[in-house]
């Protein structure tokens, strides 16, 4: 299991653009990838399951991998929160 | 059968072809029992397939028409067609022996609900694409045609309910001349697509979709909201005419877009742009406002289940703010009662809705409500050249009240560590005769006026603007109401202080000489209004409409005044 905790500084939170660009990022791996802020969890491929928790600029989230390629699933999401400033 | 229908007209200019009904399917789901819940699932993976390549094209297709930015909106319809949640939740329900079709409507409609109910704007908003999408896919299941409008390759005028964001992204505007919807207003989304796309639009009809058949030739008028069916030999060349005129002139007014508004005697006036939401800021652009005149608040607070958060309202202001890049910026504080109501705020009935409880009043009725706008826009005011606006007032006090409230909030922000510009302005529209009248001890107060027409005019003439059988006292020009504006342009020039019209009477082209000849420093008008009256501004000379003033303040009746107007002009 690979895991990594960001503070959301797109100034629009996780919604649109930022959650779209993470889902599509997501997609192709084989390992489950989740999002939990707030005690609640969602699975990160999903763009309903996301944009459902209403995450807003400055929260804390974790995101969880597991699977065969959960490091470079990690790895991606690490990328896309940077080169795109959604989270650090 | 010879038949005319009205609605609005939201976008001008001429249309003639054919038209093309726009069909919404029917997509009634009975619950079914199934035995083979594998050929159900292979049902529904096929479906989404089917959808997936659909929504790929249609993607391709808004790309080419409008911009990887519009075409954006269906990378995320794909995302939401490929969510796992929602298929899990499909497959959940089929091998429980469900239907695919009623197992997909549950799962779309409790997504949707869930996305309803978020106070946020933007996300609610969301809930009308996974309908979109959802509706796509129950289509294939159900083998229902969807018209794909993506497939028109004849001139065609569109006839439709209403316009989703994936039928608008598939027009293309090579073929779509226009376009009538029986459902919206003003700033539909409809509306503000045929302004953007410039092709004639009329909405609100009501019966189109009920009396135009496909193929029926049409002449659409978008300027004064007029539909002909199958239209005779002489309307067709007199619309013909009408619609080369129009394509000549906004030829010829294309060169005065960069251009400042100049008259012939070299003197600068603003001309800037009413809008009614941020969608409306290309438009305004697109004309070379010098400004924004009048940014009606209403629709933050319109079509909503509840009042906008300082936040929502702060994003929109600070849109504006900065994207009018320093040009002046009028906005004018909540303006609802009258004729303009809130689902979820009860207003009181009264006799009299526009002698009522309506704008400030109201505000003042409700100070949080009013207390929250004024702490957005405050906060909003460093983005840009701010005026700050306050509607119907009639008297000293209540203008003090307003500026009141707003002077402790911008205390409140500063004792909170927030910046609030210290140049913004603070004025009031010009729209109650009481006020006109006491202009001149307005004037010691307030910034600036803004002069609404159309409530100045119900007002002095005591006619409600609804009622058409006394119709006849709408005067823009009458001598009483110019009496008043003169009144009110001298009184704040006196103290060196600025007046600009919203109304639509700052854009007519029998009312810009005399305004101008009076002193009016800023026109307002709807965008597409702008380059005309620049032009007609090139052709005018200040100093000689100055001279006729006096005379025409002597004049008796509004038809004297206009034949003035039409003789020298």
């Amino acid at each position: 299991m690979e895991k990594k905790t960001y503070t959301i500084t797109s100034s629009e939170g996780l919604h649109a653009r930022p959650c779209s660009m993470l889902v599509s990022a997501v997609t192709p791996f084989q390992s489950e990838v989740t999002i939990t802020y707030k005690e609640r969890t969602a699975n990160l491929k999903s763009i309903m399951g996301v944009m459902g928790m209403g995450i807003e600029s400055g929260a804390q989230v974790e995101i969880v991998a597991e699977g065969a390629d959960e490091a470079e699933a990690i790895a991606k999401v690490d990328s896309i929160m940077k080169s795109e400033s959604i989270g650090e | 059968m010879k038949q005319t229908i009205t609605g609005i007209g939201v976008s001008d200019g001429i249309a003639i072809a054919k038209a093309y009904r726009l069909e919404t399917p029917d997509l009634t789901v009975e619950k079914t029992t199934i035995d083979k819940p594998e050929q159900e699932l292979a049902r529904f993976e096929s479906a989404k397939s089917e959808a997936a390549v659909e929504l790929e094209a249609i993607r391709a297709k808004a790309a080419e028409n409008f911009g990887a930015d519009k075409a954006e909106i269906f990378s995320a319809h794909l995302l939401v067609l490929n969510d796992p949640e929602l298929a899990n939740t499909v497959k959940g329900s089929i091998e429980q022996g469900i239907n695919a079709e009623y197992a997909l409507q549950q799962a779309a409609d409790t997504f949707t609900a869930m996305f309803e109910a978020m106070d946020n704007e933007y996300m609610r908003e969301r809930a009308a694409d996974i309908r979109d999408v959802t509706k796509r896919l129950l289509a294939k299941l159900l083998g229902v045609h969807v018209s794909d409008p993506s497939t028109i390759d004849e001139e065609v005028i569109i006839i439709a309910d209403d316009l989703t964001p994936s039928a608008t992204a598939q027009l293309n505007k090579q073929f779509v001349k226009g376009f009538v919807t029986d459902i919206g207003g003003r700033t539909s989304h409809s509306a503000i697509l045929g302004r953007m796309l410039e092709i004639p639009a009329v909405v609100g009809t009501k019966t189109a979709m009920a009396s135009i058949e496909q193929g029926t030739s049409l002449i659409v008028d978008g300027t004064d909201g007029t539909v002909l069916l199958e239209p005779t030999g002489e309307e067709l060349n007199s619309y013909e005419t009408k619609k080369s005129q129009f394509e000549q002139d906004k030829e010829l007014l294309k060169r005065f877009v960069t251009e400042a508004t100049i008259t012939s005697d070299g003197h600068h006036v603003e001309v800037g742009a009413n809008i009614a939401s941020t969608e409306d800021l290309p438009l305004a652009d697109k004309n070379g406002a010098e400004g924004v005149g009048l940014f009606r608040t209403e629709f933050l607070y319109m079509g909503k289940s509840d009042f906008p958060t300082e936040e929502e309202q702060f994003d929109a202001y600070k849109t504006v703010l900065s994207s009018m890049n320093g040009r002046p910026t009028v906005v004018r504080t909540l303006d609802i009662g009258g004729d303009k109501e809130l689902s979820y705020f009860s207003t009181p009935e009264e006799m009299n809705p526009f002698l009522g409880e309506r704008a400030i009043r109201l505000c003042f009725e409700h100070p949080e409500m009013f207390r929250t706008q004024l702490r957005a826009l405050l906060r909003a005011s460093v983005h840009g050249n701010l005026k700050i606006m306050f509607p119907m007032i009639a008297t000293l006090e209540e203008f003090r009240r307003a500026k009141g409230m707003l002077l402790e909030e911008q205390e409140k922000l500063h004792a909170e560590g927030i910046e609030v510009s210290d140049s913004y302005e603070v004025g009031m529209m010009l729209e109650i005769p009481a006020a006109a009248v006491i202009a001149d001890l307005f004037a010691k107060e307030v910034d600036f006026f803004s002069i609404g027409t159309n409530d100045l005019i119900q007002y002095t003439m005591a006619a409600d603007r609804m009622n058409e059988t006394v119709s006849y006292l709408y005067q823009p020009n009458h001598p009483s109401i110019l009496r008043l504006i003169n009144n009110v342009i001298q009184a704040a020039h006196k103290e060196g202080k600025w007046v600009g019209m919203c109304g639509e009477v700052a854009g007519d082209p029998l009312s810009i000489p005399v305004l101008l000849g009076m002193g009016l420093d800023e026109f307002s008008m709807s965008p597409s209004s702008i380059l005309k009256a620049r032009a007609q501004f090139a052709s005018l000379s200040k100093a000689e409409w100055e001279s006729y003033i006096p005379e025409i303040l002597q004049m008796e009746t509004s038809e004297k005044i206009i034949e003035f107007v039409k003789a020298h002009s």
